[in-house]
């Protein structure tokens, strides 16, 4: 029973501490353990990602620094220049650790920038079909209906094989392939916004057009732009892994978890299963870690929601 | 009505018309065939020769004025590698991908609905916890990945099924399909099931939120006042309710399916369509490329097409809304 009245003593003592929007949304977010270890997993992933030249012990890519001496050793093994590797080697060589972590930093920079780009694209044209109305909307909607209805994975595949390999192509091919779920989302976020009283008081106020878009109704749509954002970029992270894994995505040279992934599916079904199943893992941590952030955020974000 | 469906395909023509010029210009502005074909110690007059053989020297507009004359006549170009029609070569492999497509939709249905049922009627239960958790698994791994683990863990550790190709087939009712045969049958397992882990995720989704809202309506309570049996109840009256969007969802997925089926036919060397698209494009294969992007635009326009149809006969709302706008 103590237990209770300490509760709503504690309830009580929050309500009254001024709380500003970001801090609750803060302490609502934490307050899920799976959501927080996901965020933790995650950033650790990004982390290791942008120390790489630091922390692994070989460039995976200069050839002076990979023997084909060391090629496919299982995990544990040492390599011809001494250090111990924890994961193993692929076929060429190159110590699994550091190529992982290499590759996320190719996966992850064409996951975030299709993300970003896509999101800034499709926000400006979602927010153009709100706000123009009549035939410009109706229009817009019609294309972002029709593209819609193939699935991304189907898009990014025709745009791949119509503009060829390398990572500015692929960057664009999921641009197009995910720019519509933006627009779709903005243009509805901004519908319900501009119909209420707090753009027609701005309106009132005689309060420019362009101001009223992107400094009143804008903000308001972020929450869910942030979502579908995450969802989005996640989906664009393994895409992206989907596409070079079948040889249609990067090149060699630009070898993702994807490429990794690929060019140890051939050593498989001779059981020699680290060299696809490591670089496999940290894709699946990265994917998945996004997907329960982004679940999170939705349950956070969502106003009807909130107690 | 006959103006809502007249308007209708007009606009699935458009639709086929513009994704037929964004394809055709895309495709080949990419890449040049011609050095991949000709044996490298070719001469200039050779390649010239390739050149005109291939219909490349003619100016780009008239390749595509050629090629709608074509399509129009139900021919799509020779393929650069084979020197067959490339759409006699699709036709060729579509058998093996609509076989691998509706075997996952079949696993999705019989696998999903029944873990979807059970979710939804015992929702606290560990059993059901556990099945959501899977499925969001199902919808957040990547296919190639669940396909590389289960080629590993079936056929290489437990060599249970074997990992690659399409096995024998089997003749029923002038049918050639691996689903008659035992062999084909052990090939066939294991893509179907990658392919459809998608699916098996939507249906449990699909099938748990239908029967959770189910159960709290009066039809339910009224059903129990009467005294009938759960089980009564549950396979005859929630399920007959809850399986026509469960049914008409899965059954729009099945051209979605067919696009995935790319990714599944190249892990596991299926010949099928999917295959014959990679293996195209990695060989700068033109016309091939193209004839596989027009024949699936053209199958995703044709069931967006019924579903509107049926959609506007079924609730005359969606008819009156595309009149308004």
């Amino acid at each position: 029973m103590s237990d209770v009245t300490s509760d709503t003593a504690l309830a009580a003592a929050k309500s009254a501490k001024v709380e500003t929007p970001f801090q609750r949304f803060r302490a609502e977010f934490f307050e899920s353990k799976i959501a927080t270890v996901a965020l933790g997993v995650f950033l650790i992933i990004v982390l290791l990602a942008i120390l790489a030249p630091w922390i692994t012990p070989q460039n995976p890519y200069d050839l002076a620094q990979v023997s084909v001496m060391d090629g496919r050793l299982p995990p544990g093994s040492e390599a011809f220049d001494g250090y111990t590797m924890w994961l193993g080697s692929d076929g060429s060589g190159r110590d699994l650790y550091s190529a992982i972590l290499y590759g996320l930093r190719i996966s992850l920079t064409v996951g975030l920038a299709s993300g970003v780009i896509a999101l800034l694209i499709g926000m400006a044209i979602g927010l153009i079909a709100a706000y123009a109305g009549g035939r410009i909307e109706a229009f817009i909607m019609r294309i972002v209906d029709l593209q819609l209805s193939f699935p991304a994975s189907l898009v990014a595949l025709m745009m791949v094989a119509a503009l060829g390999k390398g990572v500015d192509k692929i960057i664009l091919a999921l641009v197009i392939a995910q720019w519509a779920y933006y627009a779709r989302t903005v243009r509805a976020t901004a519908l319900v916004e501009r119909g209420k009283e707090y753009v027609e008081a701005a309106q009132c106020l005689g309060i420019s057009r362009s101001r009223v878009v992107f400094r009143h109704i804008l903000p308001n749509c972020m929450a869910p732009l942030i979502v579908v954002g995450t969802v989005q970029t996640a989906s664009a992270i393994s895409l992206e892994a989907t596409l070079s894994f079948l040889g249609v995505g990067l090149p060699q040279t630009e070898p993702s978890i994807g490429v990794l992934i690929a060019n140890g599916f051939e050593y498989m079904l001779s059981g020699r299963y680290w060299i696809s199943v490591f670089p496999g893992v940290a894709l699946l941590l990265t994917v998945v870690s996004i997907n329960l952030v982004g679940d999170h955020l939705r349950d956070v974000l969502n106003p009807r929601l909130r107690k | 009505m006959t103006v809502f469906i007249i308007r209708r395909m007009l606009q699935a023509l458009l639709v086929v018309f513009l994704m037929s010029v964004i394809v055709f210009f895309g495709v080949n502005i990419v890449g040049d065939p011609v050095y991949m074909l000709v044996s490298p110690d070719a001469d200039q007059a050779d390649i010239e020769a390739a050149i005109a053989r291939l219909g490349l020297d003619r100016p780009i507009w008239e390749q595509y004025w050629l090629f709608l004359k074509g399509a129009a006549q139900g021919d799509l170009g020779n393929s650069f590698i084979f020197g067959e029609p490339a759409l006699k070569l699709i036709l060729h492999h579509m058998p093996a991908t609509m076989e691998l497509a509706f075997s996952a939709l079949i696993l999705a249905i019989v696998i999903g609905i029944p873990l979807g049922l059970y979710a939804g009627l015992y929702p606290d239960s560990r059993i059901s916890k556990g099945i959501m958790a899977a499925s969001i698994f199902g919808f957040s791994l990547p296919t190639f990945w669940v396909g590389l683990m289960l080629i590993m863990l079936f056929a290489v550790e437990l060599r249970w099924v074997p990992a690659t190709g399409r096995g024998d087939l089997g003749s029923f009712l002038g049918f050639q399909s691996s689903l008659f045969t035992l062999d084909g049958l052990s090939h066939l397992f294991l893509p179907a099931l990658n392919l459809a882990l998608l699916k098996i995720s939507l249906a449990i989704r699909l099938t748990r939120a239908g029967v959770r809202e189910a159960m709290g309506q009066d039809y339910v309570k009224y059903a129990r006042a009467k005294g009938l049996s759960t089980r009564r109840i549950i396979l005859v009256h929630v399920m007959k309710n809850i399986m026509i969007p469960v049914v008409t969802v899965m059954g729009l997925e099945f051209g979605s399916l067919i696009g995935f089926s790319v990714v599944t036919e190249t892990i596991f060397a299926w010949p099928g369509m999917g295959k014959l698209l990679i293996d195209a494009i990695l060989q700068l294969d033109r016309p091939v490329v193209v004839a596989y992007l027009m024949i699936i635009v053209l199958f995703f326009v044709l069931i967006n097409l019924i579903v509107d149809i049926l959609y506007s006969i079924l609730d005359p709302r969606v008819r009156l809304q595309d009149q308004g706008a």
